[in-house]
């Protein structure tokens, strides 16, 4: 396993970014966020640190562990089915920033 | 192997069609998968939102054990393998309908791995389709586009509803084949009730993938309609995207990886988003929520306690009642006519009981836009009525006479017998009089007859049955017109 794991550095100076502008580009889109191309460079690079930094994890010999999905131990908590909440839509809607007839309104979405 | 009777013919030979289907079937639940709010359909907007699945900050959502019972029982149902261990994922996308930015899913540790459904096809030929996986999820809200030019309105009233989705092989063929896959899917759900089917409510969705290819070659492009709300819009939109794709590739065009959609006024399929669009999920388990692990105790007492599933019942009904594929099919379809039939035929002709159900009530009801549970003629009735034709008080063409009556005004067939004089008359002294007086007034045919005219027998027999207006029983009409012709 460990000879597959590339040797990531913490140097900051690496001119080796594993996270390059249409992944920030990317990333920004899929966040609904913009992002200025003046900032693409800086976040390639604070990005691309902040990956290999994770990447060290990749060190560790995992070939035998289960993956973990909780470390609390406890199991799933259950509700019956039964109705205890809902019909207060003027509750529901009271933080809305518009709403008509009990609707939320917000720009309009087609795809 | 391909099969060669579901192939469909180009300009440049023949082609194969290969579907895969997601289906989407609401969980009959009161409450939804991870909060309180009601799961009913029908509310005004936003009555049935809790604020879990407003996605108010701070809130947590707890499963709904109900839920989680139905997933397990439906995938039973399916003959599939149950998974004791597993977990929920957030899917991240954003959409004004889904406040939380994420739906609940689950992704590669579903609740049920792989089954299967054999369905059975117009022929009576059956073949097994195999099930990849069942997840449980939420359903997101609904958007509203027409109510104002520039803004869409949103209810969360389906916002984390359960839906169990199910996920099929590619392994249909046909449009053919993918309709009746629904229909036995949505039939095993009913059975179970686990879903309620009601595809006109949005209770059952299904998701198409389509492709072509030409035979024994490797798998085609595909894409995916979204979001079919009936069986025969199912078949539609797959006979539109295999004309659409087989003309492209045949003009020396490729088929796009995308997301399509079916408009129902023109039976056209048409792009929704195009794979550059394509959603990038991002899906990580949903740190809210523990893995799901089920007791292994507990699923075998469920699976002890699933009842009667269309497939046993078919094969019941074709060895205990002795009916054809075809009928037992017909009859199992929902467990509702499986009981007025069994009802009816108790004790009576069981094939012939099938085929008057089948025939002249299923056509009767169809004309009148009744269903079953609304029909005039209850399953008693429909059981007395062959038992007249069976004990010979009544000819099978004098029953539909009486039939009619019964449909309109939901009278026992007994009484409308007696009070229209409908007995069969098998009294031989009554039978021989009419023929005696048929032989008289046709002299010449009898004479035709004895000289060795034997067709004109058929003649006699109708010239009876109608002087009798249809009440002679024709059993004894035979033997008595033979003796006399013949004598």
């Amino acid at each position: 396993m460990s000879d597959k794991n590339p040797d990531f550095s913490l140097d900051h100076n690496s001119d080796h970014n594993v996270i390059d502008k249409t992944t920030i580009q990317k990333i920004a889109k899929l966040a609904r966020i913009e992002i200025a191309p003046e900032r693409e460079d800086t976040l390639c690079g604070e990005l691309s640190t902040i990956i290999s930094w994770v990447e060290q994890l990749g060190e560790c010999d995992t070939a035998h562990v289960e993956p973990l999905a909780s470390v609390t131990g406890h199991s799933l908590p259950m509700r019956d089915d039964v109705v205890t909440s809902g019909d207060d839509p003027d509750a529901v809607l009271s933080n809305a920033p518009e709403e008509a007839s009990h609707f939320f309104v917000v720009p309009k979405v087609v795809e | 192997m391909t099969d060669v009777s579901s192939l469909v013919e180009g300009r440049t030979g023949k082609w194969e069609v290969v579907i895969g289907l997601e289906v989407h079937a609401q969980v009959s639940s009161q409450a939804k998968l991870f909060s309180g709010a009601s799961a009913a359909f029908g509310a005004g907007p936003n009555e049935h939102v809790s604020l879990v699945d407003a996605a108010m900050p701070g809130m947590l959502p707890v499963i709904n054990q109900f839920c989680v019972e139905q997933a397990v029982k439906t995938g039973l149902g399916l003959n599939a393998e149950i998974n004791l261990f597993s977990i929920f994922d957030r899917k991240n996308y954003f959409y004004a309908d889904l406040p939380q930015g994420y739906q609940i899913s689950q992704y590669k540790q579903p609740i049920v791995g792989e089954g299967s459904i054999t369905i059975t096809l117009a022929d009576g030929s059956t073949r097994d389709i195999g099930i990849e996986r069942l997840h449980l999820e939420q359903d997101a809200g609904k958007s509203m586009h027409d109510q104002h030019p520039s803004k869409s309105y949103i209810d969360l009233n389906r916002s984390g509803v359960a839906l169990m989705e199910i996920v099929s092989r590619p392994d249909m063929r046909s449009a053919e084949e993918a309709a009746a896959y629904v229909s036995k899917l949505r039939a095993i759900l009913r059975f179970l009730g686990t879903c309620d089917g009601n595809m006109e409510q949005g209770s059952l969705r299904a998701d198409c993938n389509v492709s072509v290819r030409r035979p024994g070659e490797e798998l085609g492009t595909r894409t995916e309609t979204k979001n079919l709300n009936s069986i025969r819009f199912i078949a539609q939109a797959i006979n539109s995207e295999v004309a659409r794709q087989i003309e492209i590739i045949e003009d020396g065009g490729t088929i796009d990886q995308e997301t399509r959609l079916f408009d129902t006024s023109t039976g056209q399929t048409r792009t929704m988003r195009s794979k550059e669009d394509a959603h990038d999920y991002r899906y990580f388990p949903d740190p809210d929520l523990l893995p799901l692990e089920l007791d292994a105790a507990w699923v075998e007492t469920l699976r002890q306690s699933l009842p009667e599933l269309p497939d046993a019942l078919r094969t019941r009904l074709m060895d205990e009642f002795g009916l054809s594929a075809y009928d037992a099919g017909l009859i199992s379809e929902d467990r509702d006519t499986a009981a007025w039939y069994e009802a009816a035929a108790a004790g009576r002709d069981a094939k012939l009981v099938a085929n008057w159900m089948t025939v002249e009530l299923f056509g009767a009801l169809n004309r009148m836009g009744l269903d079953l549970a609304d029909s005039p003629v209850r399953p008693d009735q429909l059981g007395q009525l062959v038992e007249r034709i069976s004990d010979g008080t009544i000819s099978g063409r004098i029953a539909k006479d009486v039939f009619a009556i019964m449909l309109e005004d939901g009278a026992d067939p007994d009484q409308v017998i007696e009070e229209k004089g409908f007995k069969q008359v098998s009294d031989t002294g009554a039978i021989e009089a009419i023929i005696d007086t048929v032989l008289a007034e046709n002299t010449d045919k009898v004479d035709e007859y004895r000289g060795g005219k034997d067709k004109l027998f058929g003649f006699f027999v109708g010239q009876v049955m109608k002087a009798s207006k249809g009440q002679a029983n024709p059993g004894v009409v035979n033997d008595l017109l033979r003796q006399k012709l013949n004598g």
